[in-house]
């Protein structure tokens, strides 16, 4: 990028707050996806004002937009798929308001999800949307990706809890939509914006729900010996209607990767375990959790352990939630898929997964949102390698294919980015694919903002404009 | 004009086929909207039919309006144009259930009662309390928007609508979302749809997560206060409690009222569990003494083990205690119908009451209660106007005029306390609509008050759904 170009956003948000030597911009051109897409210029800004004015100026000079959180995301949402503009959100970051009374926070976009929570709970309340990576995820992020988590399974993930939203619009107009309260009249923005995965406008304000912390918690470690017992288990805590707040599996592959690296006290030598917890009244957590023991020992539970105080609990949730840093302990690279499917079908599922992770050579590990049929198979391979990438990519897609075959979707919590872009036709019809870029358009209509995601390049069905000033980074590593 | 409204029939017949449509002035009539009469009326019976009426209506440039039980039509602007009715009441099958995953897909004409009935087989059911509870279809309620008391527990249907089929502006049958329960795969178009009163696309199925039903033993809980005070004190210490009650209103004064004299055209319909056994639906039980005609009432169900009834029973007596309540009754599954049908039935029930009331829906923060249940009394007794008012537990109150008898004066002057409802509302940073008024003032007045600063978004929305503009123009909003 040429430096009267630089010095411009340097003048406008101080050279402080924008990078643009590749040494810099490295940092900035991977997430957590196995995609890359390089900006040519990152810029931290402060101020809604600030967004906006960046905005124009990439107008101007008809440079891509692209925002991004802490980078945490699985899906490339927050790369620069064609260089251009990043704004870095992490300097965002207040918490501009607590409203204890109606349970409502207001926060910028910057905010780490669980400082929110860290910061509401002196008041018995807490933000419920909790991805594996909420001590560093940021709450824009959330936003943008409609991120989940374990607990969304009993309270919904993050479009159930956001009632209002700040947005620069790509031609940099400021607009609020939603309210504090959430009802608004009209069409739900909210809930469109929520999700679109910044391809139609930039959130720098969010007010959201907070909720109040249950007086009783049990957590439950139910331990199986075939994939198949514990995966029925879910099926039947499901169909009887027990609504567990949490219904997490690991299977015998991935507990022994993750106690072999956290030692949370996962029995080595079990084929699965489902991590279960159940919230609420101490009356109705008693029979809940007696409820779900008297299921798994129907499925032939080898044990079901209740933990037995916070720590223990906090040891389980642990295990879980850093499964996948124990996982980068065994292969250099690792591919998330984040399929959904009907948890009627799990057993299956489950089983199909296992014969594609044969067929193309691969130990596919599976630690999921089992309570909601939020699949999360982990294929383990070398970048390097590029053979090998290829056939990781293609198992992949074979996994996909078969969610959307049993009637269920690409992506329950990641999004679509610039990873799953491509399988987009699986589920959407040229129809589909029409209307929602007539929606993208009303709002992006040159593309500037994240070009390149939800939509697939590949011709016939949505092709999406992406301008191509900027060829940084590669695709693919 | 008959020759314009008989062309259309003419041309909608040569295209369509006779069977699926009708153009004689009485069947015409029943589709009227705020007066308007459709020159036409479409029942299609697949999405493809439907599909091809709207290619045909784009081609025309002809205006549709979708509708199902035709029990809510009086929400919404005035159309600026209706040629054609479209009565999805055809489109009536369970699409697909899978009581093992919880989800539902059903077609848009599809009654709710009808649906819960085959959701209770399995003991779950959709949690859409809504008014005109026996006649009201599933694509109707999803496209008025209107709420339910248990929303409270469960949410509104954009927190358990998970997918829709609908056809566009172009005629062309599109979907968004899926049939699971977790699904971020492109746009959240369905959550659109909610509220959109037809404006943006034909809806022709729709896809939910189901709830169990509340268990066997669900109890009401009735308690009187003199002042409204009494009752927001009692609301706040349960929203400040670790309860989750299924429902949870306040209920004036002079709702109590028209609770106590009327019972619902609509029959009873059984919605819980515990109902189930009764399958003839039948008119309400008289309420009883639970609804005292002259106190404010805050009313809530529960449901569980007989652990968590006790426990409910406990916790909220103390509190309606210290809330120095003036009475409180526990009501069991026998006597609860007969309330709990009746709050689902307000708006119908007012509307009964007076056909020319004036229903106000409002959204503010419930800390707002106290200053605004003062202010909205005054506005009205300044109109010299009855009112009556329920307040759900999160900040949604429906407020209501009821001018008795209506006249020219007394439209004046509820036209003059709704300017001053907006002007109140929109102060205190909520919102307000209006929900259902009297033609006269529904055609002078845009129902949201002042535009919101998102109305250029909107409109862009709708543009995009709805390019040339067919689909109920005008119903949503005086700018398109």
């Amino acid at each position: 990028m040429n430096s009267s170009l630089i010095r411009e956003f340097e003048d406008s948000v101080g050279t402080a707050s924008v990078l643009y030597r590749p040494e810099d911009l490295l940092l900035y051109e991977y997430d957590g996806s196995v995609e890359k897409g390089r900006p040519d210029l990152v810029v931290f800004p402060t101020t809604t004002e600030q967004v906006s004015h960046i905005v124009k100026l990439a107008a101007k000079h008809r440079l891509p937009v692209v925002g991004r959180g802490a980078g945490t995301g699985l899906s490339g949402g927050a790369l620069a798929r064609t260089g251009g503009v990043m704004l870095v959100f992490a300097r965002m970051n207040c918490i501009l308001e607590l409203d204890v009374e109606n349970r409502r926070a207001v926060v910028q976009p910057g905010v780490v999800n669980y400082e929110l929570t860290c910061a509401a709970e002196p008041h018995g309340l807490y933000f419920a949307p909790d991805p594996s990576s909420w001590k560093s995820c940021t709450i824009g992020g959330n936003v943008a990706e409609n991120a989940g988590g374990p607990h969304t399974l009993a309270y919904g993930v993050t479009t159930n809890h956001v009632t209002a939203l700040e947005l620069v619009l790509p031609d940099g107009e400021i607009v609020r939509v939603g309210s504090k309260q959430g009802d608004t009249p009209g069409y739900d923005l909210t809930g469109l914006f929520v999700g679109s995965e910044g391809t139609l406008a930039l959130v720098t304000e969010i007010t959201v729900k907070l909720a109040r912390k249950p007086e009783a918690v049990k957590t439950l470690l139910a331990i199986f010996d075939t994939v198949d017992d514990a995966a029925e288990t879910v099926v039947d805590i499901t169909a009887r209607a027990i609504t567990p707040s949490a219904c997490e599996m690991l299977d015998g592959w991935t507990l022994r990767a993750v106690e072999d690296y956290i030692h949370v006290g996962f029995p080595m030598d079990s084929a699965a375990v489902l991590l279960i917890e159940v919230e609420g009244l101490t009356e109705t957590v008693g029979a809940q959790a007696a409820a779900i023991i008297e299921v798994s020992n129907a499925h032939h539970a080898r044990e079901v352990r209740v933990a037995r105080d916070n720590a223990e609990r906090e040891l389980l949730w642990k295990g879980r939630k850093n499964a996948f840093g124990a996982l980068g302990r065994l292969a250099p690279s690792n591919y998330v898929l984040d399929g959904v499917i009907p948890r009627s079908k799990l057993p299956q599922a489950l089983r199909r997964i296992q014969k594609v992770g044969e067929q193309y050579g691969f130990q596919i590990g599976n630690i999921f949102h089992a309570g909601d049929g939020n699949l999360h198979p982990i294929v383990l391979f070398d970048p390097r390698d590029r053979k090998q990438f290829e056939r990781a990519l293609q198992a992949a897609a074979e996994i996909i294919r078969y969610c959307v075959e049993v009637g269920g979707a690409l992506t329950g919590e990641h999004g679509v980015g610039m990873e799953k872009s491509e399988l987009m036709p699986l589920l959407f019809s040229d129809a589909d694919f029409d209307l929602m870029r007539r929606v993208h358009d009303a709002f992006n209509p040159d593309s500037s903002l994240n070009p390149g995601k939800i939509f697939p390049l590949s011709k016939g069905c949505g092709e999406i404009r992406v301008h191509s000033q900027s060829s940084t980074a590669p695709l693919r590593p | 004009m008959m020759n314009g409204s008989s062309s259309i029939a003419a041309r909608l017949e040569s295209a369509l086929g006779p069977t699926q449509m009708v153009s004689d002035a009485a069947t015409c009539a029943n589709y009227a909207v705020d007066e308007m009469i459709p020159s036409a009326v479409a029942k299609p019976s697949s999405p493809e039919e439907v599909a091809e009426l709207v290619r045909f209506a784009a081609r025309e440039k002809l205006a549709l309006i979708p509708s199902g039980a035709r029990t809510k039509l009086r929400i919404g602007m005035t159309p600026a144009r209706y040629d054609i009715a479209l009565d999805m009441s055809a489109l009536n099958k369970i699409a697909h259930y899978d009581p093992g995953d919880l989800t539902l897909g059903v077609d848009a004409g599809t009654p709710i009662a009808k649906l819960n009935a085959t959701l209770l087989e399995h003991q779950q059911f959709l949690p859409l309390l809504v008014p005109w509870y026996s006649l009201t279809t599933i694509g109707g309620t999803i496209a008025s928007g209107i709420d339910s008391p248990l929303r409270q527990f469960y949410g509104t249907a954009r927190d358990f609508l998970i997918g829709a089929e609908f056809i566009d502006g172009t005629g062309k049958l599109c979907k968004s979302g899926g049939r699971v329960v977790k699904n971020v795969t492109g746009y959240d178009l369905h959550k659109l749809l909610i509220g959109s009163l037809g404006t943006l696309a034909v809806i022709t199925r729709l896809n939910f997560r189901t709830f169990p039903a509340p268990l066997a033993g669900s109890r009401g809980f009735v308690a009187s206060f003199p002042n409204a005070e009494g009752a927001l004190t009692l609301r706040r210490a349960v929203a400040q409690s670790s309860l989750t009650p299924l429902t949870f209103d306040i209920v004036s004064p002079a709702l109590a009222q028209v609770f106590s004299s009327r019972t619902p055209a609509t029959l009873e319909t059984a919605v819980f569990a515990d109902e189930n056994r009764n399958t003839n639906p039948s008119s309400l039980q008289p309420v009883g003494e639970w609804f005292r005609p002259h106190e404010w009432q805050l009313c809530a169900a529960f449901a569980g083990t007989p652990e968590v009834l006790d426990r409910y029973v406990r916790d909220l007596r103390r509190f309606a205690t210290e809330s120095c309540a003036a009475s409180l009754a526990f009501l069991d599954e026998a006597a609860r119908p007969a309330v709990w049908g009746r709050l689902r039935e307000t708006l119908s029930l007012l509307l009964e009451f007076s056909a020319d009331a004036t229903v106000f829906k409002i959204s503010v923060l419930p800390s707002q209660y106290g200053a605004l249940f003062i202010s909205l009394r005054q506005i009205a007794d300044q109109a010299g106007l009855p009112h009556a008012l329920v307040a759900r537990g999160g900040g949604t109150i429906y407020f209501t005029l009821l001018p008795v008898p209506a006249n020219d004066e007394t439209t004046r002057r509820v036209a003059q306390a709704a300017t001053q409802i907006f002007q109140l509302i929109s102060a205190a940073d909520g919102d307000a609509t209006l929900l259902f008024a009297p033609p006269a003032l529904n055609v002078s007045a845009n129902i949201r008050g002042s535009s919101r600063s998102d109305s250029a978004l909107m409109r862009k929305l709708k543009s995009a759904f709805d390019p040339q503009n067919i689909f109920a123009p005008g119903r949503f909003s005086g700018l398109f």
